[in-house]
């Protein structure tokens, strides 16, 4: 029996289902019909996640390489926990101890990662474009795990399935991304993704943290919080850093909280079941305050941390799909 | 002295208005003499050109070469060979190199190297500024004593208003040219491409189009208020082209050049981070492109100069924010600048008046045209023959050219300089 066959015995994918991206780079591009594959089959996984025996062997004998060139602690053990949980060896490269500090090229670690024979290569680095630019090069599947201020695909992922099993769907929603639009990832792959699922999507934000030409990509532009979060259904904060608060983008934290925090108050003018979501780590009392923050009913924080394994083991195994199909 | 004969030779000249088939003779590296009626004097070598174009060797205005300093990107004599197959006579070399050419002995060195490769002419731009950081000025008099050009920070904006003046006005007792690169470094600082929907969706950085507008608008300002003689480089935008050409319509005393990649390519070709598509200033939009191509044609774009920016596999092959921006043009400036006439935007002697006698007569150079008595530097090529550039094939030490594979018409064929065979193909 080879391997193939018998992950198809233990995991068969829903019928029909040709996934056919290798890679896992961005959402822009990808059909409404890729992006529920990836949340029906993410579902599946929040339940074996769920139960007291985790782990699968669909990815047995497979090797997952976490290359982190910018420090996350939640993005990284999500990864390594998707890995394991579905029967694979995975490791994680500390970047801080390797080659890459003595001035090996990014493309040079690649290589010699890839010539380890990795299946998997799961990325996030400073700079747009850096998993595109191994993808080209190497021959396993590359995962973005955050690229500069391009895509975070997996992030947006949790966060539509965060929303669907609330919510149920997805189309028709008002989903408002409020914060530093500018530099986030996050933003760009949830404007894409929701987009492509049919929800309206708004931007809210200082002028000074909005994108250039931000409204070419289907959203709503808002500068103030009282009118850009009314009658939503989705409140979407996203984290400012520090270094931007403080004359460059935004005077200090406390004129940013007091125009663009999330505060009960401003929160009331959404839809009465609106609900809360922030793709950590929080600043609290800067974009949100702890009242709204750990409000059960209405936080979606939590939900969003735990169905982030279950879609980067969906992402995992549907990228493992095409490889077998590449080989058989 | 070694007599020839360019015989059957489609003879464009645009200083003269020149084209028609004849012969053009040269002895001891001078043109003696051009026409149709012209015979092959006795005892001359023929070189007959069986109807190709001959014209003005190629004046390219704007090159950097990696030495001193970065001697792996591109050497004088990689870059000599590199403009010879190019069809390019002579050009300007930026300051730009390590150390930057801000003092004589920088200027004697790429003389001697010149020499030494004896290939095309090769001149040098002296810094306007100490190592063209844009503070204190260069000896600007010393270094036109000493053979400087011009004037240039090179890959730099001279962002500071008072020093840009200072230039303008002294550089005026040698009536020599300021050359800026019109970009307001503040705004431009850390921007990666034209500001705009693709650079939001690459989450790139944007350099906003404002930025070459404002310094334009500034340095035209201070070209008025002290009469210096200033010329930009490489215009991206349609509101840059407008500017200059308003400013001549005024009688300032300005000149503007352009790369081949802003009237070939647009921002769009950057795709998925092509790091060959990044420039310094950076590919704009489809209406830029459009009215750089309109700037050239009515001559508003006196020059097109190659932008030649030599980089190792090391400058590219990084995300794209990492890279160095420019890319080599020595070798594609003929055929993609020929793109412009076999499109039919402009006529085949005002293109070559951008490639030849208009730089040279921004420069000061007695070059780019056909005159008895004249240096005999000529560009003979194939105005049609349809090929595909190969950047693996070029003679540069760098290879990063957006053009590559690209389908072109119009191919050097031979390159003279003084009389001499510097390249044949």
């Amino acid at each position: 029996m080879n391997a193939t066959a018998h992950n198809q015995e233990e995991a068969p994918l829903p019928d029909g289902l040709v996934w056919p991206h290798r890679h896992i780079l961005g959402i822009e591009g990808w059909t409404a019909a890729e992006i529920s594959a990836v949340l029906d089959l993410a579902d599946r996984y929040v339940e074996q996640n769920r139960r007291p025996d985790k782990r699968s062997r669909e990815l047995s004998g497979r090797t997952i390489m976490n290359l982190f060139f910018e420090d996350s602690t939640r993005t990284k053990t999500s990864f390594e926990l998707a890995g394991k949980r579905l029967g694979a060896d995975v490791l994680s490269m500390s970047v801080g101890t390797s080659s890459v500090k003595k001035g090996e090229t990014l493309l040079d670690t690649a290589m010699t990662l890839n010539a380890m024979k990795p299946d998997f290569l799961v990325v996030r680095h400073a700079q747009s474009g850096a998993p595109k630019l191994l993808a080209d090069k190497v021959n396993c599947s590359v995962i973005n795990a955050g690229d500069g201020t391009h895509e975070h695909p997996t992030q947006a992922l949790l966060d539509a399935l965060s929303i669907r099993r609330r919510k149920g769907k997805l189309e028709g929603l008002t989903v408002a991304i409020c914060g530093d639009i500018l530099h986030s990832r996050v933003a760009r792959s949830n404007i894409h993704l929701l987009g492509t699922m049919g929800a309206n999507v708004r931007v809210v934000a200082p002028p000074t943290l909005l994108p250039s030409s931000i409204d070419r990509m289907g959203v709503d532009v808002f500068t103030d919080m009282a009118h850009g979060l009314k009658d939503v259904d989705i409140v979407m904060m996203l984290r400012l850093q520090s270094e931007r608060m403080s004359g460059k983008f935004v005077p200090s934290p406390r004129e940013y909280f007091h125009f663009h925090g999330l505060t009960a108050e401003r929160l009331a003018a959404a839809k009465p079941d609106a609900l809360v979501m922030h793709p950590g780590p929080m600043n609290r009392g800067v974009e949100i305050d702890s009242e709204v923050a750990d409000d059960i009913e209405r936080s979606l924080i939590l939900d969003q941390v735990e169905f982030g394994v279950a879609v980067r083991m969906a992402c995992l195994r549907l990228a493992a799909s095409t490889q077998d199909r590449a080989t058989n | 002295m070694p007599l020839t004969a360019f015989t059957n030779a489609r003879l464009l000249d645009p200083a003269s208005g020149r084209d028609e088939v004849g012969t053009l003779v040269t002895e001891g590296g001078k043109i003696t003499a051009l026409g149709a009626g012209i015979a092959a004097p006795k005892g001359a070598e023929i070189v007959d050109c069986a109807g190709l174009c001959l014209a003005p060797g190629l004046v390219d205005m704007r090159v950097a070469v990696g030495e001193p300093g970065e001697e792996n990107r591109e050497t004088i004599l990689s870059a000599s060979r590199a403009a010879a197959a190019g069809g390019i006579t002579a050009f300007a070399m930026l300051p730009n190199t390590q150390p930057v050419i801000d003092d004589i002995a920088g200027l004697e060195f790429v003389a001697r190297r010149a020499r030494e490769a004896k290939l095309v002419k090769i001149f040098a731009y002296g810094a306007v500024t100490h190592g063209a950081e844009g503070k204190e000025l260069a000896e600007m008099g010393l270094l036109a004593e000493a053979g400087a050009i011009g004037f240039t920070d090179g890959v730099h904006a001279i962002g500071d208003a008072l020093t840009m003046r200072r230039a303008l006005s002294y550089a005026k007792a040698f009536d020599k040219v300021i050359v800026q690169h019109p970009e307001e470094p503040t705004l431009a600082s850390g921007g990666q491409m034209n500001e705009g929907e693709i650079s939001t969706r690459l989450g790139l950085s944007g350099i906003t189009r404002a930025a070459e507008i404002i310094m334009l608008e500034r340095d035209l300002r201070l070209v008025a208020l002290t009469g210096g003689r200033y010329h930009a480089a490489h215009l991206s935008t349609a509101e840059g082209v407008e500017l200059i050409r308003q400013a001549k319509h005024e009688g300032l005393h300005v000149t503007c050049d352009v790369a081949p990649p802003y009237f070939a390519l647009t921002e769009v070709d950057i795709g998925d981070y092509r790091t060959f598509a990044k420039l310094s200033p950076p590919l704009r939009t489809d209406n830029d492109r459009r009215a750089i191509i309109a700037g050239i044609a009515d001559g508003t774009i006196d020059a097109i100069a190659s932008d030649h920016a030599p980089h190792d596999q090391d400058s590219k092959r990084v995300p794209f924010a990492a890279a160095a921006p420019g890319v080599v043009g020595l070798e594609t400036l003929l055929p993609v600048a020929l793109e412009l006439y076999h499109k039919g935007h402009i006529g085949l002697l005002d293109l070559l008046d951008r490639l030849t006698l208009a730089p040279a007569t921004i420069l000061g150079l007695p070059l780019g045209q056909l005159r008895v008595g004249g240096a005999a530097d000529l560009t003979i090529f194939d105005l049609d023959r349809p090929w595909v550039i190969d950047a693996a094939s070029f003679k540069s030490k760098s290879k990063n050219s957006p053009f590559d594979t690209r389908p072109v018409a119009g191919a050097v064929v031979m390159t003279v300089v003084d009389g001499r065979i510097v390249h044949r193909s």
